[in-house]
């Protein structure tokens, strides 16, 4: 079975031909950046401590244990991508990172970065933490560990890690906003339904 | 007693309940192929790779919350009670949990899961047994964050209970990690509903409610909630809740009170009973060996 496997630091190329739909794997350097991370850089103005130019953040707070003075990723897996939505427009801008992995879909502010600034965004399969953790091979630094270990950056290096689907494209498609158009769209008539085959048992 | 809590923590991090396994294996074969078919697929496999390894099936273990039932006849409940945050400290240290408690007066992670008012218990006791219950909630920050509640008056109705669970499930659902187990509570007050609404995810999944008319509710609520279409991982698919279960109970004249809590595909929940003599079950899970 051919996987589609990106390296890291990725070619604008390589990022430019990726279409919503696209499963892919990534081999090389992933920088976990969740919350914290967003609003210390973007927010309270730090520089990062990590050139992130041709990389992929994973929006990620792992479980790691520190033995024998290293550190070893014990579990690791997306987290909640919509939290940073107020700051990854700007955070993709400022850092040149192509590749945004994490849970759940972005909004439409995230897909114009992407469309400008050509990088894309990715789901990784939510709760699939031991998975995620076989394909880290080293970690190879934390920063702002002061943040705590789930909010710290954490640099790590990983081999097919994925698979990764690709939810917004460097067009600024954006595949997991139509999923969610559709649900809203049909809450009134599913409300409907209900009440009207329970409203005459039930009258709360 | 922290040696049996330790165990009973560290297995409900690793594995699922029996219940919520077999949900998923049913229902991962009426999905489509697709991204459906895909994310299952991992899904599967993280499961055998997480307890294969022994490591925490999801990275994040959550807050802990301990539902605890024991007897008058049970001689060991504040023994209990003191073993559960030394028995949280040394799952934190063994990389069964990750430290996820942040003291909010100071903006930081306490590091070992214990904190103010955590890890979170409540008790009951019920006269005429000798055991304790045990139920552990793994609260998963992604898997909790579309939980509400609200008072809304009893001119809204059932209708308005109704709105309130759907609308919650199709704005917040999509990115905690469905398929989604929902809770739904109504009472008196918020809290009330609020905290029937996570009693209700106690619950083995598809159980249904003794009273018919709740129970006719969960089964038309799960229908619902599956036609808006969210699927796993809110890729679009058939199946977006595993099961829906309410709770309730009286109500004020002037209120209808509901609450939702949701649980991610990855439903980490555990329930342990204590004999007397000490000796403990994990009835959640088959086969586990404790001690």
């Amino acid at each position: 079975m051919g996987r589609t496997v990106i390296r890291l630091p990725a070619s604008d190329e390589d990022i430019l031909k990726l279409e919503v739909g696209d499963v892919i794997y990534v081999d090389g350097i992933v920088v976990t950046a969740r919350d914290a991370v967003h609003r210390r850089f973007l927010v309270d103005g730090v520089p990062l401590p990590v050139d992130l130019r041709g990389l992929a953040i994973f929006h990620a707070g792992p479980v790691m244990v520190r033995q024998g003075g290293r550190w070893r990723c014990v579990s690791i897996g997306p987290t909640t991508s919509e939290r940073m939505e107020p700051y990854e427009h700007d955070f993709i801008a400022r850092t040149g990172v192509k590749l945004v992995i994490g849970k759940g879909g972005m909004g439409s502010k995230t897909a114009e970065a992407c469309r400008r600034y050509g990088a894309a965004y990715t789901i990784f399969p939510g709760g699939c933490g031991a998975l995620g953790a076989e394909a880290v091979e080293e970690v190879l630094g934390v920063e702002w560990l002061d943040l705590g270990i789930p909010e710290a950056l954490w640099i790590l290096k990983v081999r097919e890690l994925g698979p990764l689907i690709v939810t917004i494209d460097p067009r600024g498609n954006n595949l997991t906003e139509e999923v969610r158009r559709r649900a809203r769209s049909r809450v009134d008539e599913a409300i409907h339904e209900v009440v009207g085959r329970v409203g005459r048992e039930l009258k709360l | 007693m922290a040696r049996l809590l330790l165990d009973f923590i560290s297995t409900v991090s690793v594995r699922l309940p029996d219940d919520v396994l077999e949900h998923l294996t049913r229902i991962s074969k009426v999905e489509e192929p697709g991204f459906a078919g895909l994310v299952y697929e991992a899904m599967f496999r993280n499961i055998e790779v997480a307890s294969q390894r022994r490591i925490p099936l999801c990275q994040d273990t959550g807050v802990l919350e301990f539902f605890i039932e024991v007897g008058d006849g049970f001689p060991y409940t504040a023994d209990l009670l003191e073993a559960i945050p030394e028995a949280v400290v040394r799952a934190t240290e063994a990389g069964f949990l990750r430290p996820n408690v942040v003291d909010p007066t100071t903006g930081r992670n306490t590091g070992n899961n214990v904190g103010p008012n955590l890890p979170w218990v409540d008790l009951r006791i019920v006269r005429g047994v000798d055991h304790a219950n045990v139920f552990l909630y793994l609260a998963g920050g992604g898997s909790s964050r579309p939980g509400s509640a609200r008072v809304l008056d009893p001119a809204q109705g059932l209708e308005g209970v109704v709105r309130y669970v759907l609308e919650d499930i199709a704005e917040y659902g999509p990115p905690a990690c469905p398929p989604l187990a929902v809770g739904v509570g109504i009472g008196p007050t918020a809290e009330i509903a609020a905290v029937l609404s996570k009693r209700a995810l106690l619950r083995p999944l598809g159980s249904k409610n003794p009273d018919p008319k709740i129970a006719l509710l969960e089964e038309e609520l799960v229908k619902a909630v599956n036609t808006l279409g969210i699927g796993p991982q809110g890729l679009s698919g058939k199946v977006t809740a595993l099961a829906v279960h309410v709770e309730y109970a009286g109500r004020h004249p002037a209120t209808v009170a509901v609450g939702v809590s949701t649980s991610c595909w990855a439903m980490r929940r555990g329930h342990l009973r204590i004999e007397k003599d000490l000796s403990a079950r994990v009835l959640s899970h088959g086969g586990v060996k404790l001690g």
